[in-house]
């Protein structure tokens, strides 16, 4: 038998891609764990210094406000965009005219860039000349203060009573909250979609026979049928929620308010953002930056076991 | 069974009519003159509202504002021209020939005025070359590379593919400074070189092509073989031609992603003249942040062009999210 000779070919194929992402992915990646050990700033390196960027870390309150801002931002969105983009998905699975044309329109906000729809709801939010507090206007309610507003949301709808603990995320991240809800909702809703035409008519028609009513179809056959997309999707806002940075950027800073009304809209990917780009404190960034990775990961391997064993 | 449909109608289109709110009320609010905006006109409709004077009755109507009354049913009032400058102070008119009235009037002058007043045309410049090499760049490293995970065998397959989608997984913030240090050893730093050498190769494009290239059969490239058609000259004559579609899907999704990127740009590019759309509009916002009308103008023509890109090729994004392996 000949012995089969070395074919280099194939990785002559995969070299224009390998040297892109090997030098401007790989390494930078590998890089951010050594700076994330070392001083590092606009004078370039500086000395190892073990665990301090990350010691200092778990002293800095804005690092663990940034956190807490991150974890309300995640905690509401998640949840609200998953259940918004199910009911939308299931309606317009349930139609069959029209259905391209409703399709299009939930989707369009997710082609528009983040940079331009922050601007327009930052001037829908203003407090004198925008659309929200019109709106409250023609209802008789007083102006809010949107994104200029510090209090929590609870504080605000049950009173002054409530602890400072139970405030909730302010009525400024809650904006961004609606906003960025709407931003990726059309995206989750066209998934969940895909998901639905999946399940099998049969299954319905079975259902009707025995009997079963709209609901009971949609708890015992759509829900369960359905879940691999909801983890899917589950798992995809997550992350893209804990890295939401321009519409903060936009909407909360850069400038005097920097980071939202008394530092309440302040996330995690923005914190990081203010310690590499405006004080060049690449070592900390980086600390930050991996902190975030690996919060991430760890929700998303956690997500991963959920889904085996509640897998259908 | 009818009355239901049209139940399930109207919530669509009371979702439809919150999705687009936005939208509307930018496109309203971007003809709007910014003197009714400040007066409170926050609404949907560019109206114009003002006291009018029909001087000789015969309906032609000049602007005016009313100072205050005069005695014997009469007003002082001031009028104005088109350019809101006063060409009568402090005129004393009867009162029947003012009338209150609000009309419909669109100011287009928006989109000039904000276009004037920072170079979009070069921005718009900038991004279209650096979003349109990239893709480029994009589609052929990508399509080089998925043919090879697609169709050769090959030792340390395995290990680069899982090298890559791991590395997918990490988030840009991660690599973000350190890139920037990078390329700032490399000298590339406010270039062009920072925004299009590190997007030349996108590895969700690698997967996207692999896949369709998988679902090639097998006897096509036996046949091109048999006729002594190379490795490369199979890719070329059977596999591209027969992806155009995801290919296409690949194209607009780089295209999208490279348009409205950010994060990258803001941090990398310092140089007005190298700004792109996204980052100048941003400089934009910060600079005219109490223009409403002209930052929603700039707004619409930084929105239009993708979202009439979206509406042509939607077909081919919708069709992959149907087909692309979201089985679970």
């Amino acid at each position: 038998m000949v012995k089969k000779k070395f074919d280099i070919g194939p990785y002559l194929y995969l070299l224009p891609a390998l040297v892109i992402i090997i030098v401007f992915r790989l390494v930078p990646i590998l890089f951010a764990f050594v700076l994330s050990f070392r001083e590092w700033s606009i004078n370039g390196a500086g000395a190892f210094i073990g665990f301090e960027n990350y010691k200092k870390l778990l002293a800095d309150p804005i690092f663990w406000q940034s956190m807490l801002n991150t974890f309300y931002l995640v905690i509401f969105v998640v949840p609200l965009s998953l259940f918004l983009s199910l009911v939308f998905a299931n309606f317009l699975n349930s139609i069959t005219k029209l259905r391209a044309f409703f399709r299009t329109v939930y989707y369009i906000p997710t082609v528009t860039s983040m940079v331009a729809v922050s601007i327009v709801w930052k001037m829908m939010y203003s407090k004198e000349t925008g659309l929200m507090n019109y709106l409250l206007g023609l209802i008789g309610i007083d102006p809010l203060g949107w994104l200029g507003e510090s209090k929590g949301i609870f504080q605000l709808m049950f009173g002054e009573a409530l602890p400072a603990w139970a405030g909730g995320p302010s009525l400024a991240l809650f904006s961004i909250i609606i906003l960025t809800v709407w931003k990726g909702l059309g995206y989750n809703t066209i998934i969940y979609l895909a998901g639905l035409q999946n399940i099998p008519e049969t299954y319905y028609e079975a259902a009707s026979l025995d009997g079963a009513n709209k609901f009971t179809k949609f708890f015992k056959i759509t829900l369960p049928l359905v879940s691999p997309t909801t983890f899917y999707v589950l798992m995809m806002t997550t992350i893209t929620t804990f890295q939401v940075f321009s519409q903060i950027y936009l909407m909360t800073g850069p400038g005097p308010t920097t980071g939202g009304p008394l530092g309440t809209t302040k996330v995690i990917v923005y914190y990081l953002f203010e310690q590499g780009y405006d004080n060049n404190n690449y070592g900390y960034a980086s600390a930050i930056a991996l902190v975030l990775f690996f919060t991430i990961l760890s929700l998303t391997l956690f997500q991963r076991r959920l889904e085996k064993k509640v897998h259908y | 069974m009818q009355n239901k449909n049209i139940f399930t109608y109207i919530i669509l289109s009371l979702c439809g009519l919150f999705m687009i709110m936005p939208f509307a009320w930018m496109l309203a609010t971007s003809v709007k003159s910014q003197f009714e905006i400040n007066k409170g006109n926050n609404g949907f409709i560019p109206y114009v509202e003002s006291d009018y004077l029909d001087r000789d009755g015969d309906g032609e109507l000049l602007r005016c504002k009313i100072l205050k009354p005069a005695p014997g049913d009469s007003l002082w009032i001031n009028i104005f021209n088109e350019n809101n400058e006063i060409i009568a102070s402090y005129l004393k008119v009867s009162a029947s020939k003012v009338t209150h009235k609000k009309s419909i009037k669109l100011f287009f002058s928006n989109f000039v005025e904000a276009w004037k007043q920072v170079p979009f045309g070069r921005y718009f410049l900038n991004t279209i070359f650096v979003s349109g090499i990239s893709v480029l760049g994009v589609i052929i490293t990508g399509s080089l590379a998925a043919y090879a995970f697609a169709r050769m065998r090959f030792k340390g397959k395995e290990f680069i593919f899982y090298l890559l989608i791991s590395m997918m997984m990490v988030p840009q913030p991660v690599y973000l400074f350190p890139s920037y240090i990078l390329l700032d050893h490399l000298g590339w730093l406010d270039t062009y070189y920072a925004l299009i050498v590190p997007w030349l190769a996108n590895i969700f494009t690698i997967f996207l092509l692999r896949q369709q290239f998988k679902s090639i059969p097998q006897e096509l490239f036996d046949a091109a073989s048999i006729d002594g058609c190379s490795r490369f000259g199979a890719l070329w004559k059977i596999v591209l031609p027969l992806s155009k579609g995801v290919i296409a899907t690949a194209a607009i999704f780089a295209f999208i992603g490279s348009w409205n990127s950010f994060m990258w740009p803001l941090v990398m590019i310092d140089s007005p003249q190298l700004r792109v759309l996204q980052v100048g509009l941003s400089y934009f916002s910060s600079e005219a942040s109490s223009q409403t009308a002209l930052l929603m103008a700039a707004s619409t023509f930084s929105i239009l062009p993708l979202v009439l890109l979206f509406l042509i090729a939607q077909r081919h994004i919708m069709a992959s999210f149907v087909s692309s392996g979201l089985k679970g």
